[in-house]
């Protein structure tokens, strides 16, 4: 046994050694990089400095790609001569104008996407060229958007990292970014107040406290990569992609013809557009909100018609509201009112209806809505009055029970009395 | 001979009736400034009888099940004719239950009355206690609201903080890893069969030893009366003090109808096990001291986790009250204080955790 020992020490000594310079060669060899690119642009000032940890995030470095995939150049020399010489590739600083053309190079190529995600679309540059930006740049105005104004570069997230800049989230902030300028779009003549206007509306509102990715911002309208404004005639098409059931009522109804012959905008026209707000019954009125009247003749068939239907509403919305109070109070005495509480919402989702129908302009179908409410209602209001007599009669229940043991006490209290006595 | 005595003169020959109450008739309570505290015993199990008629009552139109239970009890508060008296009966009578309950054993604990030759009587009636806050938890799920539901998920997660048999014990208590039918149908067993069963034999027991060993004299007192045996006062237990207990039942009565009747107990929203849980879920106030202090703990104490040492002083506390007659030495006059202490300590620690868990967010 000790011979094998003693044969063996050598041999052992010899691994160790061998172990020991790889790990230390390993170490050496770890702090070396292959991209010297970042070695230099990481130590830069903006507009040049790219750092390690930045370009870390972009989808692009993830998938593989590096500098060379859009620059050019040679990364491994540590040269700076040789890494940027224009006659192996280099193409330095990409110019705006060549910017969409460079991005299609992969993005209009079907076979290269689908490697990465085959689900990405790859028409964005035909998109492009189609969209306003594209065509004032192919005029020669690169003061248009381009692919990175929009997607950020060099640490260029996908749609659906939060943090990147087209995420639903963060997209009206992206296009506000040159179309909030006012001395950057001078020159262009369209309003810079549409951001302004947005962030008051009921879609902001739905994307950006209540979190609802499907809610609408910028894109959603004016489309993305082909991105123009919605023509006056198709601004109904826009809005029916949610709110159908209006579109329908609408596409029926009078108003659809009246406002094609006046070239008016549809949708527009009542709630506006960047800063729609949630309506109110109140648009039916005649007071300062009233939107009918902007158009119609007090006096007139339609104003008749008009306060018809916001008396209808008004009338539900009072059933609704009268049925909540009785309810209220019999839930907070104690009373089991769920049911007439379930019930409540049906009436609502009937007051819902009838506003929704109100886009037909037609008296008589919003009539049925509300009558259908104002059934519900009642029947719960009733239910409320019931649980209202219900909880009287239990206190005079209760009022005769107290007197009743009051009077047993006394008697057990007189009986004690007597036999103590 | 009027029909009564005919009767009692007929059980008497088959049973003996008059030589089963005579101890009854010799029966004495001590009359003293604090006779009062001698009437919560009775009024809980006054309580207890209420507990059990309505609780069949209710077991008329209640049907245990995730998809039944809530709706039942719907039907019994909505369309059972005084279904909502019944059940808001039961359970305002139960939470007065462990009211008196407590006060019962604090009462006790004051009085000096588990000492020799009581030991025992305090062993069953803390293990009632016990049970009738099982009684508590158990019944608190039956509704299937989102309340309840949510208060056994976390009620059944601390016992599972119990090293070694905790797990086994929650996926006892729940039939399985999570709260959901199958853990209704077990708290109805529970609350229905296992524990009235043994809560009837241990208020046979507990009982019987009262009435074994008479009433208690505080300490204090029984010295003076020994003393001097003149000044001694006492009181026929049947029919002077049973009238008084009886006057006792007919207020708790009044209370119990004058609560469920202007404060009907709330039925809730049906539980949806999907939902997430609602913010600041508490249980049941007689837990809430116990809920605060395991949030107020560390999550890590020295080498162990926070709630697992919780739980585990917990236990080691319940046992050690258990056993508190025997803690107490030979010579009273030296453990008497620290009893007392001790008594002021836990009554105050109970009282104004439950505030401060009521209160906290």
């Amino acid at each position: 046994m000790a011979i094998l020992q003693n044969k063996l020490r050598p041999f052992s000594a010899t691994c160790c050694l061998g172990l020991a310079f790889v790990v230390l060669a390993a170490c050496l060899g770890y702090g070396q990089t292959t991209n010297s690119c970042l070695d230099c642009h990481s130590a830069l000032p903006d507009p040049l400095g790219v750092s390690q940890e930045k370009f870390s995030q972009d989808i692009h470095a993830q998938k593989g790609l590096t500098c060379v995939s859009c620059h050019g150049g040679d990364p491994t020399s540590d040269d700076p001569d040789k890494a940027m010489s224009r006659k192996d590739g280099w193409n330095g600083k990409i110019d705006r104008k060549q910017i969409p053309q460079l991005c299609g190079s992969c993005h209009s190529d079907p076979a290269y996407i689908r490697q990465f995600n085959p689900s990405l679309r790859t028409d964005q540059l035909d998109q492009y060229r189609t969209s306003v930006h594209g065509k004032r740049l192919a005029s020669g105005d690169t003061k248009v958007a381009v692919c990175t104004d929009c997607h950020s570069v060099h640490d260029l997230r996908a749609p659906s990292d939060p943090r990147s800049t087209v995420n639903p989230v963060n997209v009206a902030n992206t296009c506000a970014h040159c179309h909030s300028d006012a001395g950057y779009m001078k020159g262009y003549s369209i309003p810079t107040d549409q951001f302004a206007k947005y962030s008051t509306s009921v879609h902001h509102e739905a994307m950006a406290v209540r979190g609802d990715l499907s809610a609408p911002t910028c894109s959603t309208c004016h489309g993305n990569h082909g991105a123009v404004p919605p023509g006056v005639d198709k601004i109904q098409n826009v809005c029916s992609n949610c709110h159908a059931f209006q579109a329908q009522m609408y596409e029926k109804s009078s108003h659809k013809k009246a406002f094609d012959a006046a070239s008016l905008p549809g949708c527009v026209v009542c709630h506006g557009n960047h800063g729609i707000v949630h309506p109110t019954d109140a648009y039916l009125g005649t007071g300062p909100e009233a939107v009918c009247m902007r158009c119609h003749t007090p006096g007139d068939k339609c104003d008749q018609a008009r306060a018809a239907l916001q008396s209808g509403l008004n009338r539900l919305d009072d059933a609704i509201k009268s049925a909540d109070r009785v309810l209220g109070v019999a839930e907070s005495s104690g009373m089991e009112v769920s049911e007439a509480r379930l019930g409540q919402d049906q009436a609502r989702d009937s007051l819902t209806k009838a506003r929704v129908t109100i886009h037909s302009f037609r008296t008589d179908l919003v009539d049925q809505d509300i009558q259908a409410g104002m059934k519900i209602a009642a029947k719960n209001l009733q239910a409320g009055k019931e649980a209202m007599v219900e909880r009287n009669r239990r206190r005079i229940g209760l009022g005769i029970s107290l007197i009743a043991v009051g009077i047993v006490l006394a008697g057990l209290w007189l009986y004690i009395k007597k036999i103590e006595s | 001979m009027s029909p009564l005595r005919t009767l009692r003169s007929w059980l008497d020959e088959r049973f003996g009736w008059d030589d089963l109450l005579a101890p009854l008739r010799k029966k004495t309570v001590p009359l003293h400034k604090l006779s009062y505290w001698y009437f919560l015993g009775g009024i809980t199990l006054f309580l207890f009888v209420i507990q059990v008629l309505t609780g069949i009552l209710l077991l008329l139109y209640y049907r245990p099940g995730a998809n039944e239970a809530f709706e039942s009890v719907q039907y019994i508060m909505t369309q059972v004719k005084f279904g909502w008296l019944i059940r808001s009966i039961h359970s305002w009578s139960a939470n007065l239950m462990i009211f008196t309950a407590f006060a019962h054993m604090f009462s006790v604990l004051f009085l000096k009355a588990y000492r020799k030759p009581r030991e025992l009587t305090w062993v069953s009636g803390v293990i009632l206690l016990f049970l009738v806050m099982g009684f508590g938890f158990s019944g608190y799920l039956l509704p299937w609201n989102t309340l309840a539901f949510f208060a056994t998920k976390v009620g059944t997660e601390i016992t599972a903080q119990v090293p070694i048999i905790g797990k086994p014990m929650m996926i006892f208590l729940r039939g399985g890893e999570e709260v959901t039918g199958a853990t209704l149908t077990r708290f109805f067993g529970f609350h229905v069969a296992v524990l009235p069963g043994l809560a009837t034999l241990l208020i046979l027991l507990h009982v019987l030893l009262v009435q074994r060993l008479g009433i208690s004299i505080p300490p204090k007192l029984e010295t003076q009366w020994i003393a001097n045996p003149s000044a001694k006062r006492e009181m026929k237990f049947f029919p002077n003090f049973m009238l008084r207990e009886l006057m006792a039942w007919y207020v708790a009565l009044g209370v119990l109808g004058a609560l469920a009747a202007i404060f009907p107990w709330n039925l809730g929203v049906k539980a949806d096990p999907f939902a997430p849980a609602p913010a600041g879920i508490k249980p049941e106030w007689y837990f809430l001291f116990m809920f605060q202090t395991l949030k107020l703990i560390p999550p890590r104490v020295w080498f162990m986790d926070g709630e697992v040492l919780g739980v585990l002083a917990f236990g080691l506390v319940g046992l050690l009250w258990l056993l508190l007659p025997f803690l107490e030495s030979d010579q009273p006059s030296r453990t008497k204080r620290w009893i007392t202490g001790l008594a002021v300590f836990a009554l105050a620690y109970v009282a104004g955790m439950s505030v401060y868990g009521h209160l906290a967010k």
